[in-house]
């Protein structure tokens, strides 16, 4: 890449797939945009035209909102404690040599390559069901009354597959980042006479929590968008208790069918999700850097 | 303080025995070398004295306790690793208290400990610097600070020097002798360069398969090796051994002769040869020269005008000769 020519020439043969990521970003957001200005609900066809903030008002003002915002707070944090705390754990339980290592690592990923629909109507319908579901059942064999999971507590249950779902994520890259801490630190630690508990501390957290930076920021991107787990069981409820800001978007746009304040919530959540990244790119530059 | 018994120690992996029955002593004090090619046992022998390996057979004590069964923080051995090992996310004055936070020393005591070892190991500017941000040569030295903070009965150092580049060797090499010096502490170092070996011990112990070859001071095994391998491992260049009727005129099997006790000459000796490659570094010139034995290295003075293609005769030093029997023993 030295002459002139040559750069031109790169320059000219990345630029097809640079347009067309440039346009598959741009084009929607664009159009979001336009819509949030526009009144466009499909019940009231024929009285469309510019509005200004109107839809933004409306969305903000909706007294879901806030819960709405709650629950996706809650619902990432939550799922993120225990894909951390539980994929550390099991990344330590599987770096050890055992019998059978490579089918146990397999199993283990297995839950990431569910697809979202089908894995939460398998924990609706054979874990959650408070008639057929296997946690009634352990409740009923010790006498207690089952407990409708996603009635009483519909986020919590969510919060729990969806958790299901990204444990393997990060075990594999919390795995992957302890295989990589050089057994000699351990054994110095050892010398130094750290315990088992200090050299956790002290050794493998701090080399971990790389790894646990770039699970957390990956996890967080995804999570945001949660939306077909929610579909599948609860549909938001009971009442507003398991909606979040993506699922109140897809209610305003098309059960209620109003287009404009939708692509409103849409931008929205936009802003919100940038106002949470630019808080985790300041974490992790900081964690990064060293 | 700082005296290390082995008897009758050994390793076995599975059922491939690494290290077979072995008796050693480590006097208060000393600096032992352990020595041999890669793959002898030295480094597991090592990691056997300081705990982070188990033995499989025999004892270990140290100060006259048994050690054998006592983990490796409680057996007050410091450690230094080949790569050093320092943590990474610590800066240096955490990584050389990490010791003493472990024994849960107080402040006070840390502090004093800490500038203590930075001053003898010239880290005092570099203490709040991260393991990154320093050169090889410092790297080695919190290394060794971690290690002297903990003020241990025996200072066991893993290959220190092999990550470092050739000058930085020379330098830390006698950074530690120095430092043996000052703090009279036993140590032991394995590495497979045999002139750290030789310009660092007190006493050296040549391991060969798991079995130690000959222990003695540097100068005694250059002198009188007990068998074939010490002396071709000890030294350099290697000596050169001769075997057939050449040999069997001295009444030996085999005989070794080192390249610097040859005379060289154009016009007489007892060999004819020719040079094959001769190397001029100034101070001396290595000679490669083909004879009817084979290759025979020679080590001649700087000022040799010999060039490839010359006719060279060569005279061992009778004196100087070593003779080994069939199966490679001094004799």
């Amino acid at each position: 890449m030295s002459t002139q020519a040559s750069r031109a020439a790169a320059r000219l043969m990345i630029s097809p797939s640079v347009i067309l990521l440039f346009l598959w970003m741009a084009v929607p957001l664009g159009m979001t945009l336009w819509f949030s200005f526009q009144r466009y609900n499909l019940l009231m066809p024929g009285q469309t035209g510019f509005v200004g903030f109107q839809n933004y008002e409306y969305f903000l003002t909706d007294p879901a909102f806030f819960t709405a915002l709650w629950n996706t707070l809650f619902l990432v944090g939550g799922v993120l404690l225990i894909t951390i705390i539980g994929g550390m754990l099991l990344a330590l339980l599987l770096d050890q040599a055992i019998f059978g290592q490579g089918i146990v690592r397999v199993l283990v990923i297995a839950p990431f390559f569910v697809m979202p629909t089908v894995s939460a109507l398998v924990w609706k319908n054979f874990f959650f069901n408070p008639v057929n579901g296997i946690f009634a059942y352990i409740a009923h064999f010790f006498g207690f009354p089952a407990y409708d999971f996603l009635a009483q507590a519909p986020l919590l249950s969510i919060t729990l597959i969806v958790a299901w779902q990204w444990l393997p994520f990060a075990t594999l890259i919390l795995l992957t980042a302890l295989q990589s801490l050089d057994s000699e630190q351990l054994e110095a630690a050892e010398m130094d006479g750290a315990s088992i508990w200090s050299r956790f501390i002290y050794i493998m957290v701090p080399h971990l929590s790389r790894a646990a930076t770039v699970v957390i920021l990956i996890q967080t991107i995804f999570l945001l968008s949660t939306f077909a787990e929610i579909l599948v069981t609860t549909n938001g409820g009971p009442g507003i208790a398991s909606t979040t800001l993506t699922y109140l978007v897809y209610v305003q746009s098309l059960l209620q069918f109003d287009v404009g304040g939708g692509a409103a919530g849409g931008i929205v959540a936009v802003i919100l999700a940038n106002i949470v990244a630019i808080f985790l790119m300041r974490m992790i530059g900081k964690n990064l850097e060293t | 303080m700082g005296q290390i018994e082995l008897k009758g120690v050994t390793k076995r992996f599975g059922d491939v025995e690494v290290i077979p029955p072995l008796d050693l002593h480590i006097g208060e004090g000393e600096f032992v070398v352990f020595v041999g090619p890669s793959g002898c046992g030295k480094s597991t022998l090592l990691r056997l004295i300081a705990g982070l390996e188990d033995v499989s057979g025999g004892h270990i004590e140290i100060d006259g306790q048994d050690a054998t069964d006592l983990p490796p923080a409680k057996r007050s051995l410091a450690m230094v690793f080949q790569s050093y090992a320092l943590y990474p996310h610590m800066s240096v004055r955490k990584n050389i208290a990490f010791p003493l936070k472990m024994a849960k020393a107080d402040q006070a005591t840390i502090d004093a400990k800490i500038e203590n070892a930075a001053r003898i190991l010239n880290l005092t500017d570099y203490l709040h610097r991260r393991p990154g941000q320093l050169s090889g040569g410092q790297r080695q030295r919190v290394a060794i600070g971690r290690a002297i903070v903990r003020e241990p009965a025996a200072f066991l150092f893993d290959e220190p020097l092999s990550n470092l580049d050739a000058a930085l060797r020379v330098n830390m090499r006698l950074e530690i002798s120095e430092l043996h010096q000052k703090l009279k502490t036993t140590m032991v170092y394995v590495t497979h360069d045999q002139v750290e070996a030789m310009t660092m011990a007190d006493k050296i112990v040549v391991l060969h398969a798991g079995v130690i070859e000959q222990v003695g001071s540097p100068l005694e095994l250059y002198r009188s090796p007990r068998n074939k391998f010490v002396a071709g491992f000890i030294g350099s260049p290697k000596m050169n051994f001769v075997e057939g009727p050449e040999a069997a005129k001295h009444n030996a099997h085999t005989i070794g002769i080192r390249p610097e006790h040859i005379n060289v000459s154009a016009t007489e000796g007892a060999w004819k040869g020719t040079v094959g490659v001769s190397e001029h570094l100034g101070s001396d010139t290595f000679l490669h020269v083909d004879t009817e034995f084979g290759l025979i290295n020679v080590r001649g003075d700087g000022e040799i005008d010999l060039h490839s293609g010359d006719s060279v005769w060569l005279s061992p030093d009778l004196s100087q000769l070593h003779k080994f029997d069939a199966a490679g023993l001094a004799i």
